[in-house]
């Protein structure tokens, strides 16, 4: 069931056009994640469908009703914000209750239940008399969260909600909302510019770049086949070759990849469609490796030479200089027992398989 | 400079700051009508002296000035408050050559404004009243109060008025119950400079008062006498206590505010 759907949304503030022509799906019960950099509009999408932001032109429709002249506060959304903005003057309770203020069907009891019910959901049962400012980061992000998630709204819009908590917190959190979104089964909509966020917690993610979705997937077609180059160097490390497309003939797409020689290509591996002519494909790193002299593994092999090592513990990072690419290639290869860590200026041989090549939009 | 002729320097600088204020207890209990050394001896005559039955002019002065200082106080707070508002959360056309003009009264010559308020009061033939005084204090306490609540104004992060809006309160209750609460401590810190502000305002009083004396314009008529002055000693001696007290509590209302917003001082007027 579709929970929400943009159509055609525009936003210009002044001579700035924010967001053009966006069009989106999103299911009920969803995890789905706003993806880019900072300006593309992720943020400004949010706070259209939240209601803060009006939109130029287009539609917004929240579980079959238009949001046109609806208020963010008569929405069936509800926000957790960057800042998490707790209120700085009410208790945990407080904040957490301030939302059932409208319900006047409630009496106390039933109002401190559904608060405790929130808190305990969070993980900050018993936190309630607490004042805000004796919160630590990741307490204010999840009073945030229960202070949402008591009105039980359609949707939750997070927006950011990670980004100021340091990294073993933000793991924890991404996991505990994961969870937590599949517990209540809302559909969550999140912005974030960390691709790997993105990657672990969504069902599905659109990245944007300059007020446009660029790409619309599931994460794992999103890593692996990436729609165009920019989106393939923004969603973890991407070698880019220059290639050529010779045939491009119904399923039959005879590239030459400098560097790498001419291969031939399935659709899949052309999410954008393939025309001959000069274009770019795409490799990641994990998808290439040193062909040390006892491993057994089969693809093709082709002369390199190390120009940069990067030693992070479980990886080792090479740069290899390739025959007739301008740039050398990013290499990375698990540190198993018994593999040694090769030295800048050794020679070496790089093993690499067509499958895992995908050809840019041309 | 080397750190000795710098602490000679304030020490010096702060008594040329503060003796002559501390002069003023001094000789409000000396018992004698010259302000000279050697002192006479203690008394509280002058003290009594200012709550007799025949200092009515006094007292009337002491009550005009209140009237004015506590709606001035009020209006150009309600004026601070709008005009903070909307140079912190909205973006308009102008908007810092409008903040510019109506800040500019903190530093223009006040006998230019009460000479040119007094011309225009009499030509659209208001006339002079108490009336005239408060607009006129209004006039230039609300740059004050713009400074002080454009501060609480500014500390307050925009997301939590739209969290509250988000939760389902409608923007006027949203103002109620988040922003003003939390804007309080500002709001009374403004309330209570402009009082005094207004309290020991001496020219546009005494241009803009008419028959009705503020206090301070009163005592400049008393000072014709001298054997008044003692009693004016005694005044200034309870104003100056009340001035400082004020001020203490301004500021420590502001600086709570801070804390409640979980803010860091970036300092204010004290």
């Amino acid at each position: 069931m579709t929970m929400i759907t943009l159509q055609g949304v525009e936003k210009h503030y002044g001579d700035y056009h924010a967001l053009r022509g966006i069009n989106l799906d999103i299911q009920a019960g969803e995890f789905f994640s706003l993806l880019g950099p900072s300006g593309c509009g992720k943020t400004t999408l949010l706070r259209t469908i939240a209601g803060f932001e009006d939109v130029t032109d287009g539609t917004v429709t929240i579980d079959g009703q238009p949001m046109a002249n609806v208020p963010a506060n008569r929405r069936p959304t509800n926000m957790v914000f960057q800042s998490y903005a707790i209120f700085p003057h009410l208790n945990v309770a407080q904040n957490v209750a301030f939302g059932l203020r409208r319900r006047k069907d409630l009496n106390a009891a039933a109002r401190n239940t559904l608060v405790e019910d929130a808190l305990d959901m969070v993980g900050l049962d018993g936190y309630g008399k607490r004042a805000a400012h004796a919160l630590s980061g990741g307490q204010r992000q999840r009073v945030a969260l229960a202070r949402a998630l008591i009105l039980k709204p359609k949707v939750l819009l997070l927006d950011e909600p990670l980004s100021a908590l340091d990294k073993k917190l933000r793991e924890q959190m991404q996991s505990e909302l994961r969870r937590l979104q599949r517990q209540v089964g809302i559909t969550f909509i999140l912005v974030t510019h960390d691709q790997e966020e993105a990657l672990i917690m969504s069902d599905r993610i659109a990245v944007m770049f300059e007020g446009q979705i660029a790409q619309l997937a599931d994460p794992q077609t999103l890593y692996r086949r990436p729609i165009s180059r920019q989106v393939g160097e923004f969603i973890g490390v991407m070698n880019i070759l220059p290639a050529e497309v010779k045939i491009a003939v119904g399923a039959r797409i005879a590239v030459d990849v400098a560097g790498l020689g001419p291969v031939m290509l399935t659709p899949d591996q052309c999410p954008a469609g393939a025309k001959t002519g000069q274009t770019h494909v795409g490799i990641r790193p994990e998808t290439m490796a040193i062909a040390f002299e006892n491993d057994t593994d089969t693809g093709n092999l082709i002369d390199g030479q190390v120009e940069e090592v990067a030693y992070y513990g479980d990886m080792t990072y090479y740069d290899v200089r390739l025959q007739n690419i301008e740039r050398p290639v990013t290499i990375s290869m698990k540190n198993l027992v018994g593999r040694h860590v090769l030295q800048r200026g050794e020679k070496t041989k790089v093993r690499w398989d067509e499958r895992s090549l995908v050809l840019f939009k041309q | 400079m080397s750190g000795r002729s710098l602490r000679i320097y304030a020490f010096v600088y702060l008594v040329f700051l503060y003796a002559p204020i501390a002069l003023l207890p001094i000789f409000a209990f000396n018992d004698g009508t010259i302000i000279a050394f050697p002192l006479q001896g203690g008394t509280t005559r002058w003290f009594t002296e200012l709550f007799a039955a025949r200092s009515t002019a006094l007292h009337e002065s002491v009550i005009n000035s209140l009237i004015v200082a506590s709606i001035t106080a009020v209006f150009s707070t309600l004026l601070g408050i709008c005009a903070a508002r909307a140079a912190t959360r909205y973006r308009f056309p102008a908007q810092r050559g409008i903040m510019g003009l109506i800040m500019l009264p903190l530093v223009l010559p006040e006998i230019i404004v009460a000479v040119s308020l007094l011309i225009v009061f009499m030509n659209v033939g208001l006339g002079i009243s108490l009336w005239t005084v408060i607009m006129g204090h209004v006039l230039i306490c609300t740059p004050f109060c713009i400074a002080i609540l454009n501060s609480s104004f500014q500390n307050l992060d925009p997301a939590i008025e739209e969290a509250a809006h988000d939760l389902g309160e409608t923007q006027w209750n949203t103002f109620r119950l988040i922003t003003l609460p939390l804007v309080m401590p500002g709001i009374i810190s403004s309330l209570l400079i402009s009082f005094t502000i207004s309290l020991d305002e001496f020219i546009i009083a005494f241009f803009l008062s008419g028959t009705d004396p503020t206090l301070p314009v009163y005592l400049w008529s008393q000072l014709r006498f001298p054997q008044r002055l003692p009693v004016v000693m005694a005044l200034g001696t309870i104003l100056v206590v009340l001035s400082i007290l004020i001020l203490i509590l301004a500021e420590t209302m502001r600086r709570y505010g801070l804390r409640r917003a979980g803010l860091k001082d970036k300092g204010g007027f004290l």
